[in-house]
């Protein structure tokens, strides 16, 4: 009889844990609250599936445990019941997914006015590229890679000449505008993980993946890598500022573009990145 | 209808399969050691995959006192840390819940369940089972390499799998691991095919295939996708090899680690992916329909009756069985492979829980108006549909793709697939070897140990897998050994892994009950007799406990009814074996 008891335990003690647990999501700061709206549809529905099963299997075993002289029922099988059931089930099934697909097909579907970001991970550190003021990332491959050209920028392309690096730092972002993140790793898959962004997407050396977002609040958050990547990939962090318009002009100033990167000595120090 | 009551057509003469006198062992070591008797076989292979699932178990120990008391524990550096995880989770995986199922129980089960007097093939059967301690001796020949074993994860991801940032990766660590994998794979083959073609061919008189008991249909569908899903993941391991021996590039694209420039070039770490999940979702499977099998056995025989909607519990296993295969890629939405991708498989993820669905409402069903005696394996089968119910729900979450993009790679993913396949089927394990020993023994296990047994282990393993989904919704990823000082991490979660590492440590520790009641009831149980929980199916009709070599005597049982015939009205007891003829009578022998 315990096990009733028990079983009746469970569904309220998983209910209350959730309703009192102070372990939830990060406040978000990105544009996709859709999917937070889908994850509270899917704890409802399943929620309530859950505590139905349960609480019918504890009142089975209270009301249909065995007693002197007592004997099951014969009923091999019932066709109305389980074409019911199914039918019920498919209807459920069909209210998560349908909310799932659609924002999905939001989230693969970057907008026009995106910025390009490049994101470049490697055993353990995140670098970054902007494209300079012609809006255009240089092409890059990871044969090109040397002490003195880190992230594999093609020197030969003219586009990349005006990209901002931004090697081993914080990444700065301003707020309200969209930017398409392009991943790209030189050694192992990492994952470019920021809770408070909910988005994340695995980084593949000879590839380049991506998502997208808008930063929807001023802060600074924290990057982890969210695949494994070897030892040191529970250390693997990094910093993203969302900026105000303002603060991201000034940080972009500071830093330093290709062509100042690998001939330091053409570029006079003087003629900072004009955005 | 279903197929139940028995016509006059189906009083046959019983078949007499002489019993050869050539076929049985004649010495010490052809009957307990190099034994072809499928019942030595599946005990060997159950009592190896214990073994391996305790180092299994004790590395898990280890990676929750990292976690709940990170920093305490010197000698689990970050390197420790990923061979721990690396190990646990392919031990568990497969020379654990895999071998057990397949190796053990359908060793076991088959041969009794339809009839027959042994594996068709008993030499092959005999060398799947020394293949497979082979590549669990290499298996646990790693950890003592130089270099330690492999820390990659148990999924193996290249590139870093075979390089040196990874613990094993350049050493030995990770040939092994491979090795054993290829061997572990050799091995199961040649025992699948034997499950598979007995269940065809070796069926006794009378066994169709819809009155087979759901544990052999779980088990033989479960067997057909293993032969099925491993040759994926076979070749998967000699590309591997080949590409850290041999220097190929299967999977390894140009890249330079630590600054150097590697010769590799022109290979796809996704495609390593692909071939992986064509395996690895399938195997969630290959261990969860053994389980589905038998728990649907376990409830049917201690509730006393018919499993509800049998035909549509087969056809679900064989539906779940065939769209389990096209459902892989849901493991990898963050991959980034096209997106365009993850309609489809969201789809199908999503579809594949309405056969699961139905097998959840049959048990559940078979519960009512039922006459539930509340033994040990009953208890473990409520506490089955409990996490399983648990763990499929929140597979709801993770199939619907984009609610996966935030949980992915969190511990929300590590609480979900304990709960589902970890602590779902483990549930089943238990509960089975309650409701089996007696036969495989002779003898009655400890009452009063089992009860303590599932208490600790249900309460204590709900204890340990529900919070940690809670841990995985603040955004703490998976594989990590500690959490450091992260601002979005408030100091309630350090708390709640200490609390979860104790549920760990205690569940654990009862396991320790569960061995001495099972050793101690080998000699100290009383006499269980032939059939004490007056069950239906031919493995309790056996004419001697426990059953001989060739199983039936001198005559194979004839089968003249479905597995399920309890309670039936007007019959003189509460249920009605699959071999006794009754209302009819015997026919003539
Ligand atoms: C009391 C029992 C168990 C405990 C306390 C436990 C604990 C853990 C822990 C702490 C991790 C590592 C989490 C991380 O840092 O990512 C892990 C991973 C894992 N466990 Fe378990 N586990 C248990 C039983 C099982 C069982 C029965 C299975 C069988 C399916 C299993 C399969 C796995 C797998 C596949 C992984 C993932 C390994 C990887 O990330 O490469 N565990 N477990
Ligand atoms: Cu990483
Ligand atoms: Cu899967």
């Amino acid at each position: 009889m315990a096990i009733a008891l028990v079983l009746v335990l469970v569904v309220v003690g998983s209910v209350l844990f959730h309703a009192l647990s102070p372990w939830w999501w990060t406040p978000i700061a990105s544009n996709w609250d859709y999917i937070d709206h889908t994850l509270v549809i899917t704890f409802w529905i399943t929620g309530v599936v859950f505590a139905a099963v349960v609480l019918f299997m504890a009142y089975c075993v209270w009301r249909f445990r065995h007693k002197e002289g007592s004997k099951a029922h014969y009923e091999p099988e019932s066709k109305r019941l389980e074409t019911w059931l199914t039918v019920v089930t498919g209807i459920g099934v069909a209210a998560m997914l349908a909310p799932g697909l659609y924002v999905w097909s939001q989230f693969i579907t970057v907008p026009d006015d995106a910025t390009d970001v490049e994101v470049i991970a490697q055993q353990w550190q995140w670098s970054y590229r902007l494209p300079g003021a012609d809006g255009k990332l240089g092409t890059s491959d990871s044969r090109l890679i040397s002490a003195e050209n880190p992230l594999g920028v093609n020197p030969e392309d003219p586009n990349g000449q005006d990209d901002v690096v931004v090697e081993a730092a914080d990444l700065h972002l301003p707020i309200g505008k969209p930017v398409k993140m392009l991943l790209r790793s030189i050694d192992v898959l990492h994952d470019f993980y920021v809770p408070e962004f909910r988005a994340k997407m695995d980084m593949i050396p000879g590839s380049v993946t991506y998502f997208w977002f808008t930063p929807t609040r001023t802060g600074s958050f924290e990057v982890l890598c969210a695949e494994l990547c070897g030892t040191g990939h529970g250390f693997m962090r990094g910093v993203v500022a969302v900026d105000t318009e303002q603060d991201y002009q000034a940080w972009l100033q500071e830093q330093s573009t290709f062509a100042q990167l690998t001939a330091p000595e053409k570029v006079g120090a003087a003629e900072m990145v004009q955005p | 209808m279903v197929d139940i009551t028995p016509r006059a057509a189906d009083a046959i003469a019983p078949a007499e399969v002489p019993d050869v006198e050539l076929y049985h062992p004649h010495s010490w070591w052809t009957t307990y050691v190099f034994s072809q008797d499928a019942k030595v076989i599946a005990i060997q292979y159950a009592g190896t995959a214990m073994a391996i699932g305790m180092v299994a178990l004790v590395l898990s120990w280890l990676m929750r006192l990292q976690l709940g008391f990170p920093g305490t524990f010197d000698f689990i550096t970050p390197e420790a840390y990923y061979q721990f995880v690396t190990m646990h989770g392919m031990i568990m995986v497969i020379y654990l819940l895999t071998a057990l199922f397949l190796g053990g129980f359908g060793n076991y089960l088959i041969p009794l369940m339809v009839g027959a007097r042994d594996m068709v093939f008993p030499y092959v059967n005999m060398l799947s089972y020394w293949i497979y301690l082979l590549a669990v001796l290499v298996l646990v020949a790693s950890f003592f390499a130089p270099g330690g074993p492999t820390g990659a994860g148990w999924t193996l991801y290249p590139p870093q799998a075979i390089l040196s940032g990874t613990p094993g990766g350049q050493q030995a660590g990770i040939l092994l691991m491979l090795a054993s994998l290829i061997l572990f794979i050799i091995g199961f083959t040649m025992g699948g095919l034997n499950y598979v073609v007995t269940v065809l061919q070796g069926r006794t008189r009378g066994m169709t295939l819809m009155r087979m008991p759901l544990t052999v249909w779980g088990i033989f569908t479960a067997t057909v996708m293993a032969l099925l899903a491993f040759p994926a993941l076979f070749v998967a391991c000699v590309m591997m090899l080949f590409d850290r021996l041999l220097g190929t590039s299967f999977f390894m694209p140009a890249l330079v680690e630590m600054g150097e420039q590697l010769s590799y070039g022109g290979g796809s770490p996704i495609l390593f992916q692909h071939l992986f999940w064509f395996f690895g979702h399938p195997e969630v499977y290959i261990v969860a329909l053994p389980a589905f099998g038998i728990v649907s056995d376990l409830i049917s025989t201690h509730a006393r009756k018919n499993i509800f909607g049998y035909r549509m519990m087969v056809w679900a296993i064989v539906g779940i069985g065939a769209l389990s295969f096209i459902v892989w890629a849901h493991h990898m939405y963050v991959s980034g492979m096209h997106p365009w991708f993850g309609f489809f498989f969201a789809t199908t993820t999503l579809i594949i829980a309405i056969p699961t669905a139905i097998k959840v409402y049959n048990w559940v069903l078979t519960l009512w108006r039922g006459d539930i005696h509340l033994t040990i394996p009953m208890l473990f089968a409520l506490a089955f549909i409990v996490t399983f119910v648990n763990g499929g729900l929140t597979g709801l979450f993770l199939g619907n793709v984009v609610v996966d993009v935030p949980l992915s790679d969190t511990m929300f993913v590590v609480a979900h697939f304990h709960m589902v396949m970890g602590v779902a089927p483990i549930m089943v394990v238990f509960g089975a070897i309650y409701h089996w020993y007696p036969k495989i023994t002779g003898r009655m296990f400890s009452e009063w140990m089992g009860q303590f047994h599932f208490w600790v282990t249900f309460v204590g393993a709900y204890a340990i897998f529900f919070p940690m989904h809670y841990v995985g919704l603040v955004g703490v990823p998976r594989r990590y050994p500690e959490l450091g000082e992260t601002a979005f991490i408030p100091d309630s979660v350090h708390t709640l892994n200490a609390f979860i590492t104790v549920a760990a440590l205690i569940v654990g520790f009862a396991q320790l009950v569960f061995l001495f009641n099972m050793l101690w009831s080998l000699r100290y149980g009383r006499d269980a007799g032939g059939n004490p929980w007056r069950a239906t199916s031919l493995e309790w009709q056996t004419p001697t406990t426990p059953p001989p070599h060739g199983n039936w005597g001198k005559q194979v049982p004839l089968v003249y009814r479905w597995a399920y015939d309890y309670s039936v009205p007007g019959a003189p007891q509460d249920f009605i074996a699959q071999n006794d003829p009754w209302p009819g009578k015997a026919a003539p022998a």
